[in-house]
């Protein structure tokens, strides 16, 4: 049993590296841009060192003679991972096991359908797989040992071209790994009141601001906040709903966070019944005495 | 220009599904059936565009059991212009789908294959961009805006960090996303209206197993709801006896 794990950039590496030990199975990490991660216990990190990743059609095509020489290839479920991944499977003809929130043994994995609904108990009849997961199942891993590095330049070939593209703002962790998270509603009214309230409670907090999808529907919060069965699933130690009534959809991309709490001026909003702590109260009070009196 | 939209009949996404007490599979009695919702975006995406430019021809295909047909002729109510029917039983995995589907593209050379990225019942998000690696063609995923222009696609896609725009040639698969459209309402007399527009049935081409086989279907842990504090000095005191505040 050889395991590789695609690593997008060094941060990915950290979550692959992640699944890579709970796996008890030797890895190799391939690591796309970014500083190769030698502390994290990787045989070998194979480094593209690449400006910027490529479109899917160029990536599954200069992978596939790397992947095929493995009898695992892991990713994180990312969007990333979830464009690139099934198409180097599809090359490759092998079988692909999506969203994988736990190992039972190298051939039986367990991972949810019907957002989050059911879990399955699921079983590869074919020796080679492509896997991705979920990076809440999967502890933080321990820092090991020194890899070597390998520095690969694999053919290019492909014709999606890029136009443009948004990058990450930076400043805050990204949500689908942050620790804490701090998501709004629509009641945050507009961007502004949105970004001061709850960004400024997430950076008090050191944590990722997150959405509903009524919040980015409204504008009000960028498409890439949105949490919930069809934007991010996340699961922090620390879940904050500000102004969040509780749709199902939200709550399947939140219920495996550790705490949840809610702040809701309608005590009889149904995230009431799933959060640890509630707080029946006005937003635009709760919010600033609760920032202010953690930045002390 | 020929559009293929991929649709499958799932679960209404919108049941509360609970799996049977010995773990063998779901219980969906009662349970009503649909278009997958991102599927039923790629029709009314596929219709939009012949609005726009109407020698677009829409063909939908589904794979599946008889009832499969309840769905395509929504499709067509919609505005599709002829469907194709793969029916089978046979339990089925994306990568078989994908081959079935290679085998529908292959007889119907379409320009662009636009279809959901994902199916809500398994959420596997896989089937689109097999089928785009085993035709060797370029692929966008999660489409938020799709323009056709000079022999080309320019796609607007969600990223992990905002969103993109990709130029990709024609042919090519697309699959949706949420916020691409929102899909119109067909009353039923629509529907009803739509019978005469042809829908052929074919048979499946290929006699692949399904490599990945449920073994068990369980709910997951529940939630219950906890305390409420009055102020958020106690709610402060709470998440710091509990080690979630510093």
């Amino acid at each position: 049993m050889n395991l590789l794990l695609i690593a997008f950039d060094s941060e990915d590496a950290v979550t692959c590296a992640a699944f890579g030990q709970s796996s008890n199975h030797p890895f190799d990490i391939l690591q796309l841009t970014g500083l190769p991660a030698t502390n994290l216990g990787a045989g070998k990190v194979i480094s593209l060192d690449l400006p910027s990743l490529p479109p899917a059609d160029y990536f599954a095509a200069a992978l596939k003679p790397i992947a095929e020489s493995y009898d695992r290839v892991a990713a994180v479920s990312s969007m990333r991972g979830k464009d690139a991944l099934p198409r180097l499977a599809g090359l490759l003809d092998w079988p692909m096991i999506s969203d994988i929130t736990e190992i039972v043994d190298e051939k039986t994995f367990i991972r949810p359908i019907l957002a989050g609904s059911i879990l399955t108990k699921v079983q590869l009849n074919h020796p080679k797989a492509f896997l991705t997961f979920r990076p809440a199942g999967f502890p933080a891993p321990n820092l090991a040992g020194e890899s070597s590095v390998e520095s690969v330049s694999p053919g290019w070939k492909g014709t999606s071209k890029r136009l443009s593209e948004s990058l990450s703002e930076g400043g805050r962790p990204d949500l689908a790994t942050a620790k804490v998270v701090v998501s709004g509603g629509r009641p945050l009214k507009d961007a502004e009141t949105f970004e001061n309230l709850v960004g400024g409670l997430a950076d008090a907090l050191g944590g990722a601001v997150g959405a509903t999808r009524a919040a980015v529907d409204s504008g009000i919060a960028a498409n890439e906040l949105q949490v919930g069965q069809t934007g991010k699933i996340v699961a922090p130690d620390l879940y904050i709903a500000a102004g969040i009534s509780g749709s199902t959809q939200h709550m399947a991309g939140i219920k495996d966070s550790k705490i949840i709490v809610a702040i809701n001026i309608d005590g009889d909003a149904p995230i009431f019944d799933i959060a640890d702590y509630g707080l029946v109260a006005d937003l635009f009070d709760a919010l600033p005495e609760l920032t202010q009196k953690l930045q002390k | 220009m020929k559009i293929l939209v991929p649709i499958k009949r799932v679960i209404d996404p919108y049941a509360k599904v609970k799996p049977l007490d010995d773990g063998t599979g779901l219980n969906l009695s009662g349970v009503k059936f649909e278009i997958n919702p991102f599927d039923e975006i790629a029709v009314e995406e596929a219709v939009r565009q012949k609005e726009k430019n109407p020698e677009i021809q829409i063909i939908v295909v589904s794979i599946g059991g008889p009832e499969s047909e309840e769905q395509l002729r929504k499709a067509l109510a919609m505005g599709a212009d002829e469907a194709l029917h793969v029916e089978t039983t046979d339990q089925l995995d994306p990568s078989i789908v994908a081959k079935e589907l290679t085998a529908v593209v292959k007889e119907q050379n379409p320009t662009v294959i636009l279809l959901g990225k994902q199916a809500t019942d398994n959420d596997n998000n896989q089937t689109a961009q097999m089928l785009a690696a085993q035709l060797e063609w370029p692929q966008a995923t999660f489409a938020s805006k799709i323009e056709f222009n000079d022999g080309k696609a320019n796609v607007t896609r969600e990223t992990d960090t905002g969103e993109e725009v990709l130029a990709i040639p024609l042919p090519c698969v697309i699959t949706t996303d949420l916020r691409l459209n929102e899909p119109r309402f067909i009353p039923l007399p629509g529907i009803i209206k739509a019978r005469s527009k042809p829908l052929t049935k074919l048979e499946r081409q290929t006699s692949d197993q399904p490599r990945v086989e449920v073994l068990s279907y369980t709910a997951p842990p529940t939630r219950s709801a906890g305390k409420k504090v009055a102020t958020v000095d106690e709610l402060i005191a709470e998440l710091k006896s509990k080690g979630a505040l510093a």
